[in-house]
C-alpha cells in the first residue's frame, strides 16, 4: 500500500486555494503565467506557494530567476521563499541535471513532493502545470480534490481547440474551472472571448504580448516592468476579490 | 529530516485502513523501506513510534521494518541490476535521490548499454506491506 496519498490532504489543509495553472498545448504561456501571477498574488499581500509540476521542463525557476535556493528540511521539506512566494520545483533536487520520467515515476514523483512538502499556511497555491492531458493532470486533479483550474490559451484556434478538450475533460471530473487567460494577445479582437462564451466558459482577462519579456526574464524587477506583469496583476485583483467575496 | 513527514503519511495510511476495517486496535505494521531512498532507519523508526504513540488505535501496535533491496531494469537492452552496481552516487546524488528517487534518472545509468530508460522494479521508497489489528477481541 502506498501510505503517501493518506497526507496529502493534511498537508494541504492550510492552503485556502489550490489553482492549477494549465492549457493542454506547449507554449501558451502557462509557465510565465504562473510565475507571474504568484508573485502579482504575493505584492498584493497574499501568502502564496507556487509548485512547479512540469516535473521534465521545469522553468518557473528560470522566469522568477531563482538560483541558489534549497529546501529546508523540518518534518518535511519547507519551501524556500523568493520575493514573498514559496517554491517548489523537481528542479531545487535536481540541478539542471534532465529529469526524463515516464508515466508511473511521474506519478511517483508527483505524491512524493505533495506527501513530503510543507506549505503550511496560504492563501493561494498556483500549480504550474505541464502540457497534456496525462499523468499529471489526473493525479492533481484526483490527489488534490479542492483544486480549481485556470486555462490558458493564445489568440489561436488550434491552441483553444486543446482549451475546450481539456475543459470537456475538467467538467467530467467535476473539477471547477475558474476560467480562460487569453495570453500574448497582439491586437484588439474578440475572438477568443466569443468561444468562450459558447461553451460557457469565464473569460478572465487577457495578457498582452510584450517583446520586452524575454528580456525580463530572471531579473524580477524588470518583468514587474512589462505590460505582461501589469495584465496578469489586473487578473491577480480579480482572484484576491473572489477570495474576499 | 523528511523521514517524520514520510512516517506520518505511514501513520495516516495505517489509521485509514483501521478505520475502514473497524479495527479496534492495531497489533502489527510491516513496512518496507526501499534502499534507493536511503531513509534513515533510526530517525524514520523514532518518528514512527512518536506518532504511533499518540494514536489510540495504534499505540500498541508492533512496527516491522525491512529494507528492501532495489532492483533496476533497462528498458532498452533489458538487463536489471542492483543499486550495489551502480557508479557515480555522491553524497548530492545520494542527497537528490533520497527526496525524490526518481531523479535516479537524472544521475543512474544502465551499466550495461548507458541507457536512461529504466523501471524501477523494486526497492524505491517507503510501502505499507501488511495491517493487522483486533475486531471487538478477534484477531484479523
Amino acid at each position: 500500500m502506498d501510505p503517501r496519498t493518506s497526507v496529502i490532504g493534511k498537508r494541504l489543509e492550510g492552503v485556502k486555494r489550490i489553482i492549477a495553472v494549465s492549457g493542454g498545448k506547449g507554449g501558451v504561456g502557462k509557465s510565465v503565467t504562473s510565475s507571474l501571477l504568484s508573485l502579482a498574488l504575493s505584492r498584493c499581500g497574499k501568502r502564496v506557494g507556487l509548485l512547479d509540476l512540469d516535473l521534465s521542463s521545469p522553468s518557473d525557476h528560470i522566469i522568477l530567476g531563482i538560483k541558489g535556493l534549497y529546501p529546508e528540511e523540518e518534518n518535511g521539506i519547507i519551501p524556500p521563499e523568493f520575493h514573498g512566494v514559496r517554491f517548489m520545483s523537481v528542479t531545487l533536487f535536481a540541478k539542471d541535471e534532465p529529469t526524463p520520467l515516464r508515466g508511473d515515476d511521474i506519478t511517483n514523483a508527483i505524491r512524493e513532493l505533495l506527501c513530503i512538502t510543507r506549505w503550511e499556511n496560504l492563501d493561494f497555491l498556483i500549480i504550474d502545470m505541464p502540457p497534456g492531458m496525462g499523468d499529471e493532470l489526473f493525479e492533481t486533479i484526483e490527489l488534490l480534490k479542492r483544486c480549481e483550474t485556470i486555462l490558458v490559451t493564445i489568440p489561436s484556434r488550434v491552441a483553444f481547440e486543446t482549451v475546450k478538450k481539456l475543459s470537456l475533460v475538467l467538467r467530467e471530473m467535476r473539477s471547477p474551472i475558474i476560467g480562460v487567460i487569453e495570453n500574448m494577445k497582439r491586437e484588439e479582437n474578440d475572438f477568443i472571448q466569443r468561444r468562450c462564451k459558447e461553451i460557457n466558459l469565464n473569460y478572465l482577462g487577457s495578457i498582452r504580448f510584450d517583446e520586452k519579456l524575454e528580456d525580463a526574464i530572471g531579473d524580477v524587477e524588470k518583468i514587474m516592468e512589462t505590460k505582461v506583469y501589469r495584465d496578469v496583476l489586473r487578473i491577480a485583483e480579480i482572484l484576491k476579490e473572489e477570495q474576499k467575496g | 529530516m523528511h523521514e517524520w513527514a514520510l512516517a506520518e503519511a505511514v501513520v495516516e495510511s495505517v489509521i485509514e485502513v483501521a478505520r475502514k476495517e473497524k479495527f479496534t486496535s492495531v497489533k502489527e505494521i510491516s513496512i518496507s523501506l526501499g534502499e534507493l531512498q536511503d531513509i534513515e532507519v533510526e530517525i524514520f523508526e523514532f518518528a514512527l513510534k512518536n506518532l504511533i504513540g499518540k494514536s489510540d488505535l495504534l499505540k500498541n501496535a508492533e512496527i516491522k521494518l525491512r529494507i528492501e533491496e532495489t532492483l533496476l531494469k533497462c528498458r532498452a537492452c533489458g538487463k536489471e541490476w542492483s543499486l550495489k552496481e551502480t557508479k557515480n552516487i555522491d553524497e548530492d546524488v545520494r542527497e537528490a535521490i533520497h527526496f525524490l528517487p526518481e531523479l535516479s534518472h537524472s544521475f543512474i545509468r544502465c551499466p550495461y548499454c548507458g541507457s536512461m530508460d529504466f523501471e524501477i522494479v523494486k526497492g524505491r521508497g517507503v510501502s505499507v506491506d501488511s495491517i493487522s489489528g483486533e475486531k471487538d477481541g478477534s484477531e484479523n
